[in-house]
Order: structure tokens, then sequence, then C-alpha cells
């Protein structure tokens, strides 16, 4: 069945792909692969998963000024994820998207959710996010 | 002017408005759009001015950091604000005694001179505070790189938000960011009231405090305002930058303050502006030792490498390092690494620091790190360090393991080819 979330649109876009989600924040410069795709944070519980084309599910990003630049490296190399869903407006995620657009026509979708919903988005989930910023979301188990 | 942006209104100067519409050049449009379209992902609706920015962006990620550098450079970029730039990929005349992939080293390059195109200051260091370039209390700047940005807003009392890279330089060739967070009054209250008790005086004179200190106000606040009471010791410049660069690593901290000592927080009062603190905590030798131990990852007493300098090392520690080294001898299988900017270098090298420095075995590098340049050789495997930073990140990007240790630890291991390391008051309970 599908049900749908309604979000704030942080970046306008859309995408569809299986949930890579973790409540755990990330930090990309260290964090994540720029040339394959991978969260390669050890101590992160998405560890080993590969986040490209997927919609990654994070609160927020942590750490480094660095971690816009790993995105947009990752957006060239075509490794990004397809869309991110996060629980807040990230500044350091949205600014990947909007240089993304700038620099090679390949933004990707944000949107905010609260935290009950951002919660209830599970990896492996069939995910597709509209142009109106709703999240469509499968779930087989449901 | 009101205008609109992905369904948000704005409120746009004429200045704003002129270079959104192309009136200062396609540069300054491009660093415009971006701004303007991350209004509303601050959730504010209106820019302000900023006198000085430092550039973060300067670090080589890879060919898309490079692209934009010079997408912005060919477009005719040109900053309208003071603008230092920090590290970058490699050390431009230096890379070759290092393992830096000669293609790499060309890219880094190319993106050091499209900033320098851009009219940026040269100054390639990560410790802009400690040059000429230093802002004042209550200048309003865009900063990125996070021990920079916990510098400026902590220990000078200038206003910058947490500036990612790419948009540091929008905001230098515009002059002008989101009003918000930490630029205004309000965002500058603590949050987290942290207590000292019972950590003796002697162990606040050791220089092997400050990292700790920093390390563990980002473990313990994230990304608030720590404000640390019960300090007994007015700490040195070196030893607040120490503090400032393990907040950031092991959290975002960028605004702390120190009751006491730094300039918003004559008290507690001051420093929360009268409101109550979201927490309360107390932070004694159990926290700290705690925070101690995290810092190192070594088991046993392997070592191939010292490094120091993150961020840059300043006359003043070459100066504490000089009479260490003075008649010592590096060991043979140890690679000894001080980073620093080329002016510090330069400063070094005339009052003669340097010279007893290099007659020990150390090299040093400018213009960026081993955390930006790939520049190690691959049979570095045990580093030791006296700094927050390098402590935290070596693991993940260096895959090596790490042991922290105070300046004089760092030497007398590098001497012996061993990891030693006086405890002290670290090791009794």
């Amino acid at each position: 069945m599908e049900r749908i979330v309604k979000g704030k649109t942080i970046i306008e876009g859309e995408a569809s792909g299986i949930a890579l989600a973790s409540t755990e924040p990330v930090s990309f410069w260290g964090g994540y692969d720029q040339v394959t795709g991978e969260i390669i944070d050890r101590r992160h519980p998405l560890s080993g998963q590969m986040a490209a084309g997927r919609i990654l599910v994070l609160p927020y990003t942590r750490g480094s000024s660095t971690s816009t630049a790993i995105l947009l490296e990752s957006v060239r190399a075509d490794v990004a994820p397809a869309g991110i869903i996060t629980d807040r407006a990230d500044v350091f995620l949205a600014l990947a998207s909007v240089v993304a657009g700038e620099m090679y026509e390949s933004s990707f979708p944000m949107v905010a959710v609260d935290r009950g919903d951002f919660e209830s988005i599970q990896s492996g989930d069939q995910i597709r996010i509209d142009a109106s910023g709703q999240i469509h979301i499968q779930n087989d188990e449901h | 002017m009101i205008s609109n942006v992905a369904g948000f209104e704005t409120y746009l100067t004429d200045y704003d408005r002129a270079l959104l519409e192309g009136e200062e050049g396609p540069a300054a449009q491009m660093a415009m759009r971006i701004l303007h379209r991350m209004l509303p992902v601050y959730g504010v609706d209106r820019f302000m001015d900023i006198s000085a920015a430092h550039i973060d962006s300067t670090v080589y990620m890879g060919v898309a950091t490079m692209e934009y550098a010079e997408r912005l450079a060919s477009l005719g970029a040109k900053v309208r604000v003071p603008s230092t730039l920090n590290v970058s990929g490699v050390d431009e005349h230096g890379w070759e005694e290092w393992e830096v992939p000669a293609e790499v080293a060309g890219n880094a390059i190319r993106q050091m001179k499209a900033y320098e195109a851009m009219g940026c200051i040269p100054t390639w260091t990560c410790a802009p505070y400690q040059t000429e370039h230093a802002p004042v209390f209550g200048q309003q700047i865009a900063a990125g790189e996070s021990n920079v940005i916990g510098y400026y807003n902590s220990v000078i009392g200038a206003r910058t938000e947490r500036y990612p890279d790419l948009l540091d330089i929008c905001a230098a060739i515009t002059g002008r960011v989101p009003a918000a967070g930490l630029h205004l009054d309000e965002g500058r209250a603590g949050t987290a009231l942290l207590r000292l008790k019972g950590v003796p005086r002697a162990l606040q004179e050791d220089d092997a405090f400050y990292p700790v200190l920093g390390h563990l106000l980002g473990r313990k606040a994230s990304d608030g305002i720590p404000v640390v009471e019960g300090m007994e010791v007015q700490p040195n410049l070196d030893q607040l930058k120490a503090i400032c660069a393990g907040g950031a690593s092991a959290g975002a901290i960028a605004l702390f303050h120190l009751v006491g000592i730094t300039p918003e927080a004559p008290t507690v009062n001051a420093a929360f502006k009268g409101r109550v603190p979201e927490q309360v905590m107390e932070i004694g030798m159990t926290e700290l030792k705690e925070a101690y131990r995290e810092l190192s990852t070594s088991k046993g007493q392997k070592l191939d490498l010292v490094v120091m300098g993150s961020p840059h090392f300043s006359i003043t520690e070459f100066k504490a390092l000089a009479p260490l080294v003075a008649g010592k001898k590096c060991h043979p299988d140890v690679e000894f690494l001080v980073t620093c900017s080329r002016a510090v270098r330069m400063i070094a090298e005339h009052v003669g620091l340097l010279g007893p420095i290099e007659a020990f075995g150390a090299k040093i590098t400018v213009d960026t790190c081993p955390l930006t340049s790939p520049m190690l050789p691959a049979r570095i495997k045990h580093l030791m360090t006296n700094s927050a930073k390098y402590a935290y990140y070596s693991p993940g990007l260096l895959n090596v393991a790490v042991t922290y240790g105070r300046l004089s630890d760092c030497v007398q291991s590098a001497v012996t080819g061993r990891i030693e390391r006086e405890e002290g008051l670290w090791s009794e309970l």
C-alpha cells in the first residue's frame, strides 16, 4: 500500500528510489565515498551501504564545512543520492544541490519532514518525491 | 523590493537586486543567485553586509571543486571584501617532496590560482587569526573552516555563521550573507552550562588540557553554544585555538564562552544573555580523562609519524618546539612533520627557529596539511600528535592508528622511535 507524507520542500524536484535511512547524522567529509557513493564512516550504522541513486534519509549532516564539496563531487561522478529527506533544513546538503544545478544542471530534491514522519521511513521502502514535495512511500510489509 | 524564491517571500535591497539581475556582471549574478536560493533554507527573508571573509572552498576535493572555482574566475569574479584563503590541496612549492599524485597537484594548483585571481589574500592557512588579517570584535564576517569559525566567534567576538564550502566565496563576491544565526545578538546566547569541578590548576596549566577540553565541548554540546565556568587559568591564544579545533571536530561548536576569559562572557549571566541554560553539566576529572582516552586509538608503542600544526602552527608554537628539539635527533624510522602557513615559516626561518627544528630532522609543509592533501606514504600506519583535530580525523581519513600527547611527549617519542607519554595528572584517579 502507498501512504503519503507531506514535507517542506527545501529543494524542489522529483525523484524515485529505494530508501536508505538512519536517525544518525553523517559527515560527508570522511563519511561518503565521492567515487563510489558508499557510506564509509565506519562508526555510522549505514557504513558499507551504497547511497548512489537511493533516497537518503538522514536527520542532517554533521561536522566539517567540506561536506557540501564532497556531495557536489559525487553529483559530478554520478554517485549522489537521487534525493534526500531530512528532519530539518540542512544548509550543507541543500547548497550542494543548488550548486549542482548551477554547474551541472543536476540538482536533486530535498524535503524536510517532522520527526515522527522522519522515523516512519525505513530502509528498503520504495519512495517517490513528487514536484509538490509530497513523499509517496510504498512498503510491502504494511 | 519583494521577490519570490521557491514560494518564499524575500526582501532585497537595490544592490541585491542589481546583482541578481546581472548589472554587476555574470560572476556576481551567479553568486547572488546561489545565495538568494539559500535564503529560505536559512529560514530568513533578507541579507546583511559583511566586511571580511575567510574562504574554505580552497580545499581541493576533486574536479568539481576546481571547476567551480574556475567557473567563477572565468566569469570575472572579484571579492568585494578582504578575503583570506584557507588551506589548499597541496603545498604549492613543496608537494614533490611527498607522495602527492601529479594530477591532483596540478588540479589543486589550478584551483589555488582561480581563488587568487578573484583577488583573495593568499594566506593559505587554517589559522588566519594568527596573521595580520585577524578580524576585530563585533565584525561581521563569512568564514568557512570549522576551527576558524570557532575562533572568530569565541575568542575574538567577531560574528560568522558556519558557512559551507562553496557558499563562503559567494558571500565574499557579493559582500552579503543571510541575516541569520550567529550574526545576530539573539543567536549568540549560551545553551549549555558546563561547570569545571575538581580540575586541578596544574592540569589547567598543562598544554595537553586544551585540546581535550575542546573535544569534550564537542562531545557534550554537539552543535550548541557551551559556556564553561570555573577556569582558573588564563589560556594563551594557542591554547584557545586548540579548544576551537577540538570542539569543531568532535562536535560542530561554532561558538563557546569561557566565563571571565572570552569577550562575550564576563559573567555566566552575560554568556546566557539572561536566559536559563537548557542544560547544566559538571565536568570533572572522570569526563576529562574519558575525553583524553578517546583521542587515542593506538594500542602499542609503534610510531611512524609525528605531526603537529592543526590548526597551522604559530610562531609561538615554533618557539616552544625549537628548544625541545635542539641538539636532538629524530629517530630514523620516524617522520616528523609540522604544518604551518608560508608567512609563519618565513618568520620562523628569519628569527632562527627553523634551524634547530630542521637539524632535528623535522619537515615543514605549508599551504595544506595531511588531512587535505594526499601526501603521506602508505607505510605510515601509526601517528602521534598534540592536536585534537589531527587525532579526531586521522583514523578515518588516513586509515592510521593515532596517539594523542603533549608537545614534549611527541618530541620524546620521535627521538626514541616509540610512543612514550608522561601521563602525570591524566593517570591519577
